[in-house]
């Protein structure tokens, strides 16, 4: 990687990395400081090991798009004290770490907190880019300029409603990789072979500049393999959360997903 | 903290209002509003912005709107003087009755309106969110009475503070689900009637029950509502002679208060207050006066004010009125307070038990809690500034609010209704 690389162009290589090797890559979704504070240096550090991106959750008190796992890490997380401010501090901390990080939050603690010096902080903590689930493509200017100026992605969400002209300008915008929501509804809920799940993911693939990752509700291989060819990647959140919260490895459980080892 | 640098500003802000140029083509007022969610909803505030656009301004829905509002709403609702209060007060009161409406509350309007949209935009079903559970019973008798199904997302806290609204939705028809999420109150049940909307924004319709939310709410929500300052403003005019010297509405998210509100914003000598909810005290978690205490952020779709901790979580609210137990409030509202156009203080839980009992005694009216702060604070306005003409928007009927108030009653009342009882 040369010097000059920005820190949004190592999610989109990193998701290239794992295409290229015939993998569909895997981002990982994990709540910042559930189920333990405690134990939080330790699950990102397995996560990154076995993911090619991984996504930290900033907790908030009314996550409306999320269902009730992460809903219910995020209370979890926010009772543990966990903050925007907490989370960035755990990131400065020196570790050997090669996987891409995003934050994950609502645009509210971002506003709180003050764009411009989380920007700056984010940068210096090894952030290489945001998705914010309730800030649109058409309100997301001022941030996204301020990422853009200091090399950091954000990362646009697309969904099977989203009108073709539209899909065309927000997939075309989004850095890193674009996020294509497979599915009407909030995070977790489980879904099934989606009746043109396949032609959808096309038609954002051919607008996009970057990698597509499909995304809400993917939980087992069978899901993982039907995607393969179809999205460059799949994100992983509620079932991960879930995984952390019955104190498995999240290794294995991500490892199996890939097919790297028998999935549980 | 002012959004706005200088009075020029402000002065532009307040023209460019009066000059109808808010909400802009963002759905900003000044710079507050906005489109604050999900990609999967945005298709569905698009087309219900061009639905709002288009119908709002239809002979055909309108003829059936007005139809509607004077045959089964039972509009205009009165204008009725207020003079054994004026007399306790000092003050020549006059209240602006949206508790005669049908179902009990101005909510009435906006559910009704909403109603009738639903229809036209061909959904398949109705979902609205509750606190008080006014706007609930408001969108299950609308909804029954133009033919669609309704789910109404209710607060586990508030179905047991306001219980006898619960069995009225179900009497017509809606399904109640009980919040059991987040605070369990009309905050929570936003969050999960967007749940569900997020599932199928394509066929149901979101019944959103006050001047808050995404854009085009608030500007849906104020122009049905606005029929309350129209009427209000021509019956003040006929009956009194002139305009109020100050108009007061309480303030949750605002809907009845910008509905009052809207149709005297240009008559500059009308001084207009809006009363938030000031709970039991000024610290954070036991009020719900955003206007007052809180700062600038987003929740539920737009850029408003909030009751949020500094790392910009929101707060648990405290009100004794349901109506106005809510963290947020319409950016309209904010745009007015920034501008200075409309003043917004809070009166607290007592205040407004008081001024309620001052009412029902005096005028023979059960005010609802919520309508109560209003009154309590035109009491506080006559105590500052005597012999006013006050126009008081008196939202809706204390029926509901029966188990707060019986919990509350003074012991001594309680024990006179059992000797009369025994003789």
């Amino acid at each position: 990687m040369s010097e000059q690389t920005q820190p949004r162009e190592r999610i989109a290589a990193a998701l290239r990395a794992a295409a290229g090797s015939g993998e569909t890559a895997l981002v990982a979704y994990l709540t910042a400081g559930f189920p333990s504070r405690e134990d939080f240096a330790r699950d990102l550090a397995a996560i990154a090991s076995a993911a090619d991106v991984v996504e930290i959750g900033v907790p908030f008190s009314d996550p409306m798009a999320d269902g009730v796992t992460i809903q219910r890490a995020s209370e979890q997380a926010l009772r543990a004290g966990v903050s925007l401010g907490w989370i960035l501090e755990q990131l400065e901390a020196p570790s050997p770490r090669r996987t891409p990080l995003l934050l994950m939050s609502y645009f509210n603690p971002l506003l709180a907190y003050g764009l411009p010096r989380l920007v700056t902080q984010a940068e210096r903590a090894g952030v290489c880019g945001f998705i914010v689930p309730d800030l649109p493509y058409d309100e997301s200017a001022e941030f996204a300029r301020l990422l853009d100026d200091n090399g950091l992605a954000l990362v646009q969400m697309v969904t099977p409603v989203t009108p073709p002209e539209r899909l065309t300008r927000v997939a075309g915008a989004s850095q890193g990789f674009v996020y294509a929501v497979t599915m009407t509804g909030t995070t977790g809920q489980s879904v099934g072979a989606a009746a043109g799940l396949a032609a959808y993911l096309e038609r954002v693939r051919r607008v996009a500049s970057v990698p597509v990752c499909a995304g809400f509700g993917i939980r087992t291989r069978a899901q993982v393999t039907a995607l393969r060819g179809q999205a460059d990647g799949v994100v992983v959140g509620s079932a991960l959360v879930e995984v952390l919260e019955r104190g498995e490895s999240p290794q294995q459980f991500l490892r199996g997903l890939r097919g790297e080892a028998p999935a549980a | 903290m002012n959004a706005f640098e200088n009075d020029v500003e402000r002065a532009r802000a307040l023209e460019a209002l009066l000059a109808g140029r808010y909400p802009d083509a963002r759905g900003r007022y000044g710079p507050f509003g906005g489109r604050y969610v999900p990609e999967t909803l945005i298709p569905a505030h698009e087309r219900l912005e061009q639905g709002a656009r288009r119908w709002l301004r239809d002979p055909d829905f309108q003829a059936e709107l007005q139809r509607e509002l004077r045959d089964w709403v039972g509009r205009p609702t009165a204008l009725t003087p207020a003079p054994r209060l004026s007399a306790r007060w000092g003050v020549e009161l006059w209240l602006k009755r949206e508790d005669l409406a049908h179902t009990g509350a101005h909510k009435i309007n906006n559910a009704l309106g909403q109603a009738l949209l639903a229809r036209r935009l061909g959904a398949q079903r109705v979902i609205a969110e509750t606190g008080a559970g006014q706007h609930g019973v408001a969108s299950a008798a609308a909804c029954a009475r133009v033919g669609l199904p309704c789910t109404v997302y209710m607060g586990a806290v508030d179905m047991e503070r306001q219980a006898p609204n619960v069995g009225r939705m179900q009497l017509l028809g809606a399904t109640v689900v009980a919040v059991q999420s987040g605070d369990r109150t009309l905050r929570a049940a936003i969050d999960e009637a967007l749940r569900d909307w997020v599932s199928d924004p394509i066929g149901t319709y979101y019944l959103l029950g006050s001047a808050v939310g995404a854009h085009p709410y608030p500007y849906l929500v104020r122009e049905l509502q606005a029929v309350i300052g129209r009427e209000a403003r021509a019956q003040m005019l006929e009956r009194a002679g002139a305009l109020p010297d100050a108009l007061i509405a309480c303030v949750g998210g605002g809907s009845n208060a910008i509905g009052l509100f809207h149709a005297f914003l240009a008559d500059a000598a009308v001084e207009i207050v809006g009363i938030e909810a000031g709970g039991r005290g000024a610290r954070l978690g036991e009020n719900a006066a955003t206007l007052v205490y809180g700062r600038p952020g987003v929740l539920h779709g737009s850029y408003s004010l909030l009751l949020q901790d500094q790392a910009g979580q929101i707060q648990d609210t405290h009100s004794i009125s349901a109506g106005l137990d809510y963290p947020g409030v319409g950016p309209e509202h904010a745009l007015l307070q920034q501008i200075g156009r409309v003043r917004y203080r809070c009166v607290d839980d007592e205040a407004a038990l008081a001024a309620l009992r001052e009412c029902c005694e005096l005028e023979g009216i059960l005010p609802a809690l919520e309508s109560a702060h209003a009154l309590a604070g035109a009491r506080v306005l006559a105590a500052a500034q005597p012999r006013r003409r006050i126009l008081v928007g008196l939202s809706g009927r204390g029926d509901k609010d029966m188990p707060t108030l019986t919990a509350r009653l003074p012991h001594e009342q309680q024990a006179a209704q059992v000797s009369r009882r025994r003789e």
